[in-house]
């Protein structure tokens, strides 16, 4: 199974967390230190495979893909194929492309939700239930909507900027 | 596509973020007042908080930001507005998700949202609480059962967004009492068959595999729909199933419940065209292949044709893994792999097809040499990849290439390569190389000599940092072959007076190894002069205090040795003076002026005419081997020592100080006995003092130390009649008789001295013996039963391999033998027979082989499924704990076919439908008919609700129980299946 999802920046701030293990918050903030030290030692033209098992324990193996200023990191065990794993990272990436027209590391900031609801519909709990960027969208869109509709049949919200911020 | 970020952006840039909650927090940042009204009226967004994060300059502000932002939210969270009270907590579960805040405190709000009819209020409270639930902290998610169980039923109010959210959280954060209450929950998802619900029927197929990890004993309920949406026409639920399967296999500790399955994934392996399945079945079948032979045959063509075929280098991969992994016996499989990694290989553009290519030959072990021999060129080329991990595989990889015959000619290369590689990668090689030629009592060197000298190298490696297992190996040679210790010794010795290693810490164990040895054989050195010099140089104050004491004791062996050298010189001289004079006056030349000794002048009629011949060579031999001592090289040895000893005795340091003290008292006894005036052996022996000092010291170094395995203990018998658990509160009484007291005082010696003289030596104290032996008398019973006589003693602790008395050679022989090329072709007799290495029992020194440990939670999953694929049917697994025992024994005994037999006669016999097995049946029906009657009761107990949906499985399983029983139990079955 996939042991979690990051997507760090070079400068090891995390933009997106998804432990499908639980891990408490202590715990993530060495992971990410240890991440950031294995990955920021690595030139470019390398593999994209990490042994894992000093950091996320025995038979773990992380795959990454370095663009721009982030890091997108899949951390998988022996179920999981490394090049489908690194795949995977390309569909992600294409998906938030299409999400957010051009994706740069602000979108991915400035959208949590978003980010979560992409992953999830991509990974769940662990398994990989879908990989065609198309159908990730078409989900995540519906989700919008409905939310939207749903806000809007509900009451007039008495924060002013909880009607601005959506 | 991808753009770098712009951090210049304004704050306002994107449309909808700008908002006067914005401006007022920022206002705030900028006072940082305490919180005004402006706060209370306004909430801040998730985008405001952020922002504010961004612009804060430093760490430490963004600490102050974080606080502020907290201190808003646990006002904010309390509440009675939904609206408010889900703003805030988005805001606080960005937080505590990329700042790393705890959440837990907040759990309770997050519950609190889930009931609400807007679907983003719920989903923002799922998504708190399943960043933060986890199943062994959560006392309140009990409290969402029934809003969880709400969102799970099919209705118009539950879009599937809503849906797959309380999904998830059950996946993520399901206690094993959550799992139980919510399993018949998912059914309905499950087996829902609208396209409109597909991806919800996913990702109930993933939360259900979660749940069985959690709580294995739902398998009875979940496990057959599981297995249904293997055959569902929707390719996601399919996938998802798969996917499930393969993670449940894998980590199952005996996957043999899974085995029934196999038609399944078999149609699947033929069928899907989906590179995601293809793999994970590829997964499956590589676990259940070598359970059944005829499996692996069957899957075979399959998966050559997929190999062929396949563009996808994912599916290929996996392909080679499987093959290379689990089918390993089909010559013409591994050929078309083999090949296929050849071109993994040479894909010189893509480091991450030759980092897999590599890690692919290593699969398959030491069992195929000539894959990796075929393959070598690429792998040497891969030792200098600019990428760490194809380097480390290549390393492995010519590491694991290692036999008897190349094994010189590799470790020079790797060592010499070492020299030049970056600091990380030579500590990779010197310690696959230590490992390697260390494994299983190195049983790869024949050449000690070599391996020694090549030790020693290593430690040259300004890099190096593997001092531990040198130092390690480096006693362990010395304890273990006899025939190593003079090469052992020379590069102690090397290492003892290289002014450079003192400088690295990391080898100060190393150091400590060569003292120790360089004192201990000190036999074989060919200057003890000059390690002395070595030992005691200056610049060994800044080594730690603890192997100094050893360099100390050293010294002390050392000085012992010369001085029992010199004074045997003495005494052979002067036998040989007066036994035969036509050797000495060959040797003459050579002996005058290293002792001189007036032999002309000694008298000759006080000799005993008595020696033989043959006595007087062995002197001559002994005479020349050892290194020849003058008055004046022993005097000036002792005053070196004391000038550098002197000062460390009133080091700060307890063991350093103990052992200079010891070689201070050692050598001012010998300085009192005035063997300066000594010049022939009968005056020595006149000297009666003197003569004793030596019996005394010889004695005390003349004990080899051998190896002692770490079972030596537990062999020794407990005497008959010992009775180990008595109280020995007696024993208090024994000991005041004699007024004994278990002290440091009695040090329990090896060989008996006359306790008298050794009262002025302050080194050495000796039992008394008479006492101890007549203590011995009186209480035999406290002692133990092996008592060896002194010649014993001399042997290496029970040793398995009787230890042949060693001739140490000649030094010259084993020079050649250095140099003579150890290039021999494989599978030759190796040019010279293998020094003995001292092996102690079985245990000793062999990797003890990692057995899969059984864990009792998984295999409690694998109990219960295989209850439900069995067809166990009247025992259902909610009291599966109790016949666990009984399944236990029947999985550790997998192969036995008897109890295989036996278990699927159960199975028929309970569905009573299997005429044909009837025959059979009769061998086993007495036992089986008894413990059948014992699970129609437990079946009585534990039917309760879940009935409705029972039934529908027992539909099922009536249709499956032929199935499994056809294949599970005698291996013929199997075949009909798949075809």
């Amino acid at each position: 199974m996939i042991r979690a999802v990051i997507v760090m920046n070079t400068q090891g701030k995390p933009r997106l967390l998804k432990f499908y293990e639980f891990q408490p918050p202590e715990k993530q903030k060495e992971l990410m230190r240890s991440v950031l030290a294995v990955l920021s030692g690595r030139p470019d033209n390398v593999s994209n495979f990490v042994e894992a098992d000093a950091i996320f324990g025995p038979g773990t193996r992380l795959v990454y893909k370095h663009l721009a200023t982030l890091y997108f990191i899949f951390v998988f065990d022996n179920s999981e194929n490394e090049l489908a794993m690194l795949d995977l990272i390309q569909v992600f990436v294409e998906t938030m492309d299409r999400c957010f027209k051009n994706v740069c590391e602000l979108d991915i900031v400035f959208n949590f939700n978003k980010m979560h609801a992409i992953v999830d519909e991509i990974i769940f709990g662990g398994q990989v239930l879908e990989t065609s960027s198309e159908q990730v969208m078409k989900a995540v869109e519906e989700i919008a909507r409905l939310e939207k509709s749903s806000n809007s049949i509900s009451f007039v919200p008495k924060a002013v900027s909880g009607r601005f911020g959506r | 596509m991808y753009r770098p970020e712009r951090r210049s952006e304004a704050p306002n840039s994107k449309p909808s973020a700008f908002s006067a909650a914005s401006m007022a927090a920022t206002a705030a940042i900028t006072t940082t007042s305490s919180p005004s009204l402006v706060d209370t009226l306004f909430q801040r967004s998730l985008d405001d908080v952020i922002r504010a994060l961004r612009s804060s300059p430093s760490s430490a502000s963004e600490e102050t930001v974080i606080s502020r932002a907290l201190d808003e939210i646990r006002r904010e969270i309390r509440s009675p507005d939904l609206d408010t009270k889900s703003v805030s907590l988005q805001k606080l579960t960005y937080l505590a998700s990329l700042h790393h805040l705890d959440l837990s405190w907040a759990a309770f709000h997050a519950l609190e949202l889930l009931p609400s009819p807007s679907l983003p209020h719920a989903r923002i409270g799922y998504l708190a609480a399943s960043l933060s639930f986890h199943p062994s902290s959560t006392e309140l998610l009990p409290l969402a059962t029934h809003q969880l169980r709400k969102h799970f039923a099919p209705s118009p109010a539950n879009p599937p967004a809503l849906a797959a959210s309380a999904l998830h959280l059950l996946a993520l954060a399901s206690s094993p009492d959550l799992g139980r209450h919510l399993a018949s929950d998912l059914l309905p998802l499950l087996s829902s068959q609208s396209a409109a619900s597909s991806s919800l029927r996913a990702k109930a197929v993933a939360t259900a595999l979660r749940t069985l990890a959690v709580c294995p004993d739902v398998a009875p309920v979940l496990f057959k729909p599981l297995v249904d949406c293997l055959s569902s026409s929707d390719p996601r639920t399919v996938s998802a199933a798969v996917g499930a399967f393969c993670e449940l296999a894998l980590a199952a500790p005996d996957p043999f419940p899974y085995l029934p399955l196999a038609p399944e994934f078999y149609r699947l392996l033929v069928d899907s065209r989906n590179n995601w399945v293809l793999i994970k079945v590829l997964k499956i079948f590589a676990r259940l292949a070598p359970l059944e032979p005829r499996l692996a045959s069957r899957i075979l063509d399959p998966i050559c044709q997929l190999l062929r075929r396949s563009h996808a280098k994912s599916l290929v991969f996996e392909c080679i893994r499987t093959i290379l992994s689990s089918l390993t016996d089909h010559e013409e499989a591994v050929r078309l792999a083999v090949d296929k990694v050849k071109e993994f290989l040479s894909s010189d553009d893509d480091p991450n097809l030759r980092y897999l290519g590599l890690r692919a030959l290593s699969m398959l072990g030491s069992a195929h040499p000539w894959v990796v021999e075929e393959s070598k060129e690429a792998v040497i080329k891969s030792l200098s990849d600019p990428d760490t991990n194809i380097r480390i595989e290549s390393l492995h990889l010519i590491v694991g290439m290692l036999c008897e015959s190349n094994v010189v000619e590799i470790c020079n290369l790797l060592n010499k390569y070492a020299m030049k590689s970056d600091p990380e990668f030579a500590n990779e090689i010197i310690g696959a190389m230590l490992v390697t030629c260390g494994k299983n009592l190195y049983e790869l060197i024949l050449d000690f000599d070599w391996y020694v000298a090549l030790l020693g190298e290593m430690v040259r490696n300004p890099h190096c940092a593997k001092g531990e297992e040198i130092e390690r190996q480096l006693v362990d040679i010395g304890l273990r072959v006899r025939d190593a210790r003079p090469e052992l010794v020379r590069v102690a010795r090397d290492l003892l007076i290289d002014p450079a290693l003192l400088g690295n810490p990391f080898l100060f164990r190393v150091l400590s190894a060569s003292a120790w040895v360089s004192g201990e054989y000190v036999e074989f050195s060919r200057n003890p002069v000059e390690l002395v010099e070595a030992l005691l140089q200056p610049r060994i104050n800044l080594l730690p205090s603890l192997i100094r004491a050893v360099y100390i004791q050293s010294v002390f062996k050392v000085m012992s040795f010369c001085f029992i050298s010199f004074i045997e010189q003495i005494q052979a001289v002067e036998l040989l003076s007066v036994g035969g004079s036509t050797q000495r006056s060959e040797k003459n030349g050579e002996q005058s002026d290293t002792v001189p000794l007036k032999t002309t002048e000694s008298n000759v009629s006080e000799g005993d005419h008595g020696d033989t011949t043959a006595d007087t060579v062995l002197l001559l031999d002994l005479i020349d081997k050892k290194t020849n001592f003058t008055r004046e090289s022993i005097s000036d040895l002792m005053n070196l020592i004391e000038t550098a000893v002197a000062p460390l005795s009133e080091c700060e340091e307890v063991e350093v100080q103990e052992r200079a003290r010891n070689v201070l008292g050692l050598l001012f006894t010998l300085r009192e006995t005035q063997f300066w005036n000594i010049e022939a052996a009968h005056e020595l022996k006149s000297d009666k003092e003197l003569s004793e000092i030596i019996e005394l010291l010889e004695a005390a170094f003349s004990e080899e130390l051998g190896p002692v395995s770490a079972n030596a203990q537990k062999r020794v018998s407990v005497p008959e009649g010992l009775n180990l658990n008595a109280n020995l509160s007696d024993l208090s009484k024994i000991l005041t008789d004699y007024d004994l007291t278990p002290s440091a005082s009695i040090s329990f010696s090896l060989q008996s001295y006359n306790p008298q003289e050794t009262k002025e030596d302050s080194v050495l104290a000796v039992e008394p013996s008479s006492l101890l032996a007549e203590h011995r008398k009186r209480h035999g019973l406290y002692y133990l039963s092996t008592h060896r006589d002194g010649d014993e003693l001399n042997d290496y602790p029970r040793a398995n391999e009787p230890l042949l008395p060693v001739d140490h050679g000649d030094a010259t022989e084993d020079l050649v033998k250095l140099t003579t090329p150890s290039l021999v072709p494989r599978k030759s007799k190796p040019t010279k027979p293998r020094p003995v290495v001292i092996r102690l029992d079985e245990g000793d020194g062999t990797s003890t082989s990692h057995l899969t440990t059984v864990k009792k939670s998984d295999n409690l999953l694998s109990e219960a499924i295989r209850g439900v694929l069995l067809e166990n049917e009247s025992q259902p697994s909610l009291s599966g704990k109790l016949d666990t025992s009984s399944k236990r024994r029947e999985n550790d005994a997998s192969d036995n076919s008897e109890l295989i037999s036996q278990q699927t006669e159960s199975v028929t016999l309970e569905h009573g439908n299997s005429s044909s097995r009837k025959s059979r049946q009769h061998r086993t029906h007495k036992e089986r008919n008894e413990s059948h009657f014992k699970n129609e009761d437990i079946e009585k107990s534990s039917r309760h609700s879940i009935k409705s949906s029972r039934q529908h499985r027992r539909h099922k399983h009536r249709q499956r129980g032929d199935v499994t029983a056809d294949i599970v139990p005698q291996t013929p079955a199997i075949q009909d299946f798949l075809l």
